[in-house]
């Protein structure tokens, strides 16, 4: 049957038939018809953020934890400005949302009026594509059309601009199945003459290395089953990206640890002596390769992506399959039949040489006594792995550490913001995940410097009554910045010292949490059993040592064997050349 | 000191065939500026019955890994159904169109209409002191008659940028 529905009603019923549970917002003028839709309509629910960087973020969560689009839902001009930064961190981690932002009346458009920005011309190339909906009677094909740019091929932030007055305006709106033209097919199976030679090029490898990444975890859980399977038949060690962890279980005598500049030195040499690289839905990011023209020299370079345009954009690659990751590995294990794995027990020794230096070594005591960072989150994984948590974090030394020293076995518990290196996305993004995944533990490991960035989102949590802990890593110093500033600033320390910060335990019970500070060693375990105890949101604030450096690390410009590991020493400047480099 | 190094460019013909909705030029342009790629000329018009079609013509330079990416990254908008790269794909015929305005009397004007005959160049405007020339043909003619014509007298010049197709009997 055949009826005349306002705009704002046919996007409702777009996102009900999409199986939209959520949608992270905040109203305002120029989305009033829509949140008037909302109101009468139980089967969305809206989570009212306190900014809308948090609603892209939350949404950004709840999509990397569930698998699912996640949906915002933001008014024009400064509604859509703000969610800018999430939907950029959407679109560098390939995460797929569905951000609707109003837009003032179209014969509006282009006069300035209050609240306009040209959300279109902002968004171009931080979204996957983007849309203005100019007639109502085009909204459902082309919200249709947007979940499935969002969700299939590279996935990806998707923006579509709503005018006031296309919410307002009717067109006719039937139960049929949605009519539209499909014009977007990406390539999901690659071809079979490139699988026999890659699998060819891992067969005859003597030191193979799979280099996976996020896109293994993007493909869905059955990839990261598969890489596993594909594991087991080649024997090859697996290392990861940070966006990767959680594809292959940290406890596999397989598993190298993350690679790249603050990646296990394992991990970095065996890229760089390996003769078949196999990189798995990875992007070669300057934070991964090091220095260039010292990549692992010697290898040759299969590299399965979804994204054509990955190949060779940083690394010329010998062998480059354009596919589903997920589609394959499974044509590869097809392909693989039944052939024997290599002896690789050469190789296999070479990596135990190197596993031998045990590069995430780091002091039992710091100089000022306080509790060393890297053992705080070896205890919160110690606390809490059986629980299976899903953790975020926000951007930064803690973020690194975190990496390092939990270990994640399942995809979709890790979500992190790497492309972009969003600071303020953990608290956001744990929100997202809690909705997301009720009754799970969720945990954002975090900063004392970035939980500030979006800290306005503790009262979404507490009027959602989400359960969400917030695991502080408290140095006083906006920690990398620090870092990097001993090591390549002779310590001179700009504007990085964390002044002034609020007391995290009165600021928790002000917004109805639970607050506890944990200042020394033997206070961790007990406050980290207490903030799983409480069945409410949690910040802990955790004391650490404040000059504690994250281990190993490129040094900027370096190559992969030129690790630093704690206690090495540290020159203090760098030549422009690697200053300019990172 | 550190100086900022530059690579070897190679020029490239692209024909990008688009759907023709609102605000493609601005991304496909938009694309250029974000990554850094060089646009030499770019045309664009649309090409189908129902306009539902259009064809960018961009002329590029870059190194080759650059011309790939760019082709690639062109590649995966969703409005782009196809790139087509002339120059790696073989023989194929480029033109532009330009209209060059000369004013100049005596032996200058007569040698400007001479040139412009042996360039098979029209003149559609004149006046007693002046005259406009549409010439077209691959650019580098365009180039030289321009040059020759700076000599007597050019006054403004506007091209179209190239359009380009592959020989043969087959689409690209």
């Amino acid at each position: 049957m055949t009826q005349e529905r306002s705009g704002a009603a046919i996007l409702c019923e777009t996102l009900v038939r999409q199986g939209v549970e959520f949608v992270f917002g905040y109203p305002g003028g120029a989305v009033l018809p829509i949140y008037d839709e909302l109101f009468s309509d139980d089967r969305i629910r809206h989570i009212l953020v306190r900014h809308e960087a948090g609603a892209a973020h939350a949404a950004e969560g709840y999509a990397r934890s569930t698998g699912k689009p996640g949906v915002v839902l933001v008014t024009s001009g400064p509604g859509a400005t703000n969610a800018i930064t999430g939907i950029a961190d959407a679109f560098l981690d390939s995460i797929p949302l569905v951000v609707i932002t109003g837009q003032v009346a179209t014969n509006l458009i282009g006069t300035d009026a209050f609240q306009e920005a040209d959300t279109i011309g902002l968004t171009r190339h931080c979204t996957k594509h983007n849309y203005l909906v100019k007639d109502p009677a085009e909204l459902a094909a082309t919200i249709d059309e947007a979940f499935e740019i969002a969700t299939t091929g590279r996935p990806g932030p998707v923006v579509i601009d709503i005018p006031k007055n296309v919410q307002v305006a009717t067109a006719p709106w039937s139960d049929a199945p949605i009519q539209r033209h499909r014009r977007y097919n990406p390539r999901m199976v690659a071809p079979p003459e490139e699988i026999a030679e890659a699998v060819e090029l891992i067969a005859n490898a003597k030191a193979p290395i799979f280099y996976t990444g996020g896109g293994v975890i993007n493909s869905g859980p059955r990839a990261s089953e598969l890489l596993r399977r594909f594991q087991a038949l080649t024997g090859a060690p697996i290392t990861s990206t940070l966006m990767g962890l959680g594809s292959f279980p940290s406890d596999h005598p397989a598993w190298l640890g993350m690679l790249g500049m603050h990646g296990t030195l394992e991990a970095n040499m065996a890229m760089n002596q390996c003769d078949v690289m196999v990189n798995i839905g990875a992007r070669f990011d300057d934070r991964v390769t090091g220095r260039l023209d010292a990549f692992s020299p010697d290898s040759t370079k299969i590299h399965i992506d979804i994204d054509r345009a990955s190949i060779n954009k940083v690394v010329p690659v010998d062998l480059g399959i354009v596919g589903d990751c997920a589609t394959v590995l499974e044509q590869m294990i097809e392909c693989w039949g039944n052939r024997k794995a290599q002896d690789l027990s050469e190789w296999n020794a070479r990596l135990a040489g190197w596993r031998a230096r045990d590069s995430l070594a780091y002091p039992a005591k710091s100089k000022d006594g306080m509790i060393m960072p890297q053992k705080a989150i070896e205890r919160l994984h110690a606390l809490t792995h059986k629980l299976d948590p899903v953790i975020t974090t926000e951007v930064g030394q803690h973020q690194m550490w975190a990496a390092q020293y939990f270990g994640f076995v399942e995809p979709n518990r890790w979500l992190t913001s790497g492309g972009l290196g969003t600071m303020g996305y953990g608290l956001p993004a744990a929100i997202g995940a809690q909705l997301g995944n009720p009754g799970k533990l969720v945990i954002d490991v975090a900063g004392e410097a970035s939980i500030q960035m979006n800290i306005q989102e503790m009262g979404t949590a507490s009027q959602f009554r989400l359960p969400v802990k917030v695991f502080i890593l408290n140095n006083e110093y906006m920690g990398m910045v620090r870092q990097w500033q001993e090591l390549t600033y002779e310590s001179r320390y700009s504007n990085s010292y964390s002044d002034s910060l609020p007391d995290f335990v009165a600021l928790a019970e002000a917004y109805g949490w639970k607050g506890i500070r944990i200042t020394s060693e033997d206070e961790l375990d007990a406050g980290i059993q207490a903030m799983i105890d409480h069945d409410g949101p949690v910040m802990v604030d955790c004391m650490v040592a404040k000059e504690a450096n994250c281990f190993p690390m490129i040094p900027s410009g370096a190559a992969h064997t030129e690790m630093l590991l704690y206690g090495d020493q540290v020159a203090g400047t760098l030549d422009d050349e690697a200053k300019a480099l990172v | 000191m550190m100086k900022i190094k530059q690579s070897e460019a190679e020029r490239h013909v692209l024909n990008i065939t688009v759907d023709n909705e609102a605000g493609i030029l601005a991304k496909i342009a938009g694309l250029f500026t974000a990554r850094g790629y060089n646009i030499d000329s770019l045309t664009v018009a649309d090409i189908s019955e129902n306009h539902s079609v259009s064809r960018i013509t961009i002329v590029t330079n870059g190194p080759p890994h650059v011309i790939d990416q760019i082709e690639a990254q062109l590649d995966r908008l969703v409005p782009v159904h196809r790139v087509v790269d002339l120059t790696q794909a073989g023989p194929h015929v480029e033109r532009e169109l330009a209209l060059v305005k000369v004013s100049g009397v005596g032996e200058k004007r007569v040698e400007a209409l001479r040139l412009a005959d042996i360039f098979r160049a029209r003149p559609v405007d004149t006046t007693t002191g002046s005259f406009i020339f549409e010439i077209t043909g691959p650019p580098d003619k365009v180039d030289s008659f321009i040059a020759l014509m700076r000599e007597l007298g050019l006054v403004e010049v506007g091209r179209t940028g190239v359009v380009g197709m592959m020989r043969g009997p087959e689409a690209a």
